[in-house]
C-alpha cells in the first residue's frame, strides 16, 4: 500500500500563514502536486482539464468576476467546482468571503483558508511550501558533517568509526549536521539535502562514553541544522585482496533518490587520521569543481614530459 | 531479506534503555538488520536511529534482517521484546 502524500492542516496553516475559514476535520490534506490552480476558467464553465488535485487559490480577479455573474448561474459553476475533490481553497489579500462559498464549502466538506498576501507572493510560498513538503525522503545510515562548506556524507557499517571521525571533524572547526540517522531529501532533480531527525539533532553516540551532545559542548558553530549532500565517503575495512584507487583518475558515484553523487571509498585501518583524509577529500572535491584535477595535472605533466624525451 | 512485526509493550516505548538493549542485541550478529516504523527506516545497531523513531508503547515495529545469521538475529530480537526487554537472549 503506498500511502498518497499529505501534509498536516496544522503545518501549511502556520508555514503560510493562513486563517481558518472552515475546515470540518483533522486529516492532513491530501496534495499530490505542488503545482496550483486558479480556478477562473471553471467559474465561466469551462471544466475540461480541470487541475483538481492541486489546491486552488481565489484572487482578486476570480472575486471580482464571480461578483459579476448572474447569482443563479454562478451559485451552478459553483456547485459544479466545489463537487471536484480538490485539497482546498485558499482566498488571497484578506478578502471577504461571500456566504456562497461558505455555504458550499460545508456542504461539500471543502477546507477553506484565507491569507492576507497577494496572491502572486501567495502562490510563490505555497509552491515552494509544497516542492519542499511533497519531496521525496530516505532515511540512511550514515554521519553528515559540513566541511569546508562541502556536504559530506560519511557511509560504513557500524562500528567502523564514522561519529569518531565526525567529533575529530567538529574539534578541528567543521560543522556537525546529523549522526546516525540522516533524513535525506530530494528538494530539485539534481540536489539532495540532509538533516537530523528532530529528537536526536545534535546529539551523538560515542562508544565507551555514551551520548553526547555537541551543541553544548562544542558550542552553536559546531552545528549545522540541514546540509546539502555533495560526496559520499564510504568508510570500509582494510581488505588487503581489493585494489583501493591510487589516482583519482576516475570517479566512483552512488544514487541515492535519483541523484548521482561522487563517493569515494577510503579503508580504514588502525594509526589511519580519518578526520585529515575527510578533509583532503572535501578539499580536493572543492578543487575539482574549481576546475582543478590534480591527478589530471600530473598525468599532463607526465605527458608532455614523454612527449619531449621521444622527440628529442 | 526476511522480516518480522513486533509490537512494543515496555511501558516507555523504546526510550533510552529499552533501545540500548535493543542495539546491544542486533550488534551481536553479523547480518544487517533494519527496523521500520512506517516510512522510517533505520539501521538497528545504531541507538541513535533506534531512539530517532520516537517508538511509543503499543505501536508496531518491523524488524528487517539480511545475511547469514539472519533468522537468530530476527528471533533474539523478537524473544528480547516479547520479554518487555527484561531478558537478555542468549546469542553467540
Amino acid at each position: 500500500m503506498i500511502a498518497l502524500p499529505s501534509i498536516p492542516i496544522d503545518n501549511i496553516v502556520e508555514e503560510l500563514g493562513l486563517e481558518v475559514i472552515y475546515c470540518h476535520d483533522s486529516r492532513p490534506l491530501v496534495v499530490t502536486t505542488s503545482d496550483i490552480n486558479r480556478p477562473g476558467l471553471q467559474f465561466a464553465g469551462f471544466f475540461d482539464y480541470f487541475a483538481s488535485e492541486r489546491i486552488q487559490v481565489l484572487g482578486k480577479v476570480e472575486m471580482t468576476y464571480l461578483e459579476t455573474l448572474d447569482p443563479d448561474f454562478r451559485l451552478q459553476q459553483l456547485d459544479k467546482f466545489f463537487q471536484y475533490d480538490f485539497p482546498c481553497l485558499i482566498i488571497s489579500r484578506d478578502m471577504e468571503i461571500p456566504p456562497y462559498i461558505l455555504e458550499l464549502s460545508k456542504k461539500y466538506n471543502r477546507c477553506l483558508f484565507r491569507s492576507s498576501q497577494s496572491t502572486s507572493s501567495l502562490t510563490q510560498r505555497l509552491i515552494n511550501y509544497l516542492g519542499s513538503a511533497l519531496a521525496p525522503k530516505i532515511t540512511r545510515h550514515g554521519v553528515l558533517v559540513d566541511v569546508y562548506g562541502a556536504g559530506v556524507f560519511l557511509m560504513g557499517e557500524s562500528g567502523i568509526g564514522k561519529s569518531e571521525t565526525a567529533l575529530e571533524l567538529v574539534k578541528r572547526g567543521h560543522r556537525l549536521v546529523a549522526d546516525d540517522a540522516v533524513e535525506i531529501k530530494k528538494v530539485t532533480d539534481n540536489r539532495l539535502i540532509g538533516e537530523s531527525p528532530e529528537l536526536i539533532r545534535h546529539f551523538m553516540e560515542i562508544r565507551g562514553i555514551g551520548i553526547i551532545d555537541i551543541k553544548s559542548m562544542y558550542g552553536v558553530g559546531s552545528v549545522i541544522n540541514n546540509k546539502p549532500l555533495d560526496i559520499v565517503i564510504y568508510l570500509e575495512f582494510w581488505d588487503d585482496s581489493k585494489e583501493y584507487d591510487r589516482l583519482g583518475l576516475t570517479e566512483e558515484h552512488i544514487e541515492i533518490l535519483g541523484v548521482k553523487l561522487p563517493k569515494i571509498v577510503i579503508p580504514v585501518r588502525p594509526g589511519r587520521n580519518l578526520a585529515i583524509i575527510v578533509e583532503v577529500a572535501a578539499r580536493n572535491w572543492r578543487l575539482k569543481r574549481m576546475g582543478y584535477n590534480a591527478a589530471v595535472e600530473l598525468d599532463n605533466r607526465l605527458n608532455a614530459l614523454i612527449q619531449q624525451n621521444r622527440g628529442e | 531479506m526476511i522480516s518480522t512485526k513486533v509490537r512494543i509493550m515496555h511501558d516507555s516505548g523504546l526510550n533510552a534503555r529499552p533501545a540500548a538493549l535493543f542495539v546491544q542485541v542486533s550488534s551481536k550478529y553479523d547480518s544487517r538488520i533494519w527496523v521500520e516504523v512506517g516510512t522510517k527506516k533505520v539501521n538497528a545497531k545504531s541507538i541513535m536511529g533506534i531512539m530517532s523513531l520516537n517508538v511509543a508503547t503499543d505501536d508496531e515495529i518491523t524488524i528487517i534482517a539480511q545475511g547469514e545469521d539472519a533468522q537468530e538475529a530476527i528471533d533474539s530480537l523478537t524473544e528480547l521484546v516479547d520479554s518487555n526487554f527484561s531478558h537478555i537472549p542468549n546469542c553467540k
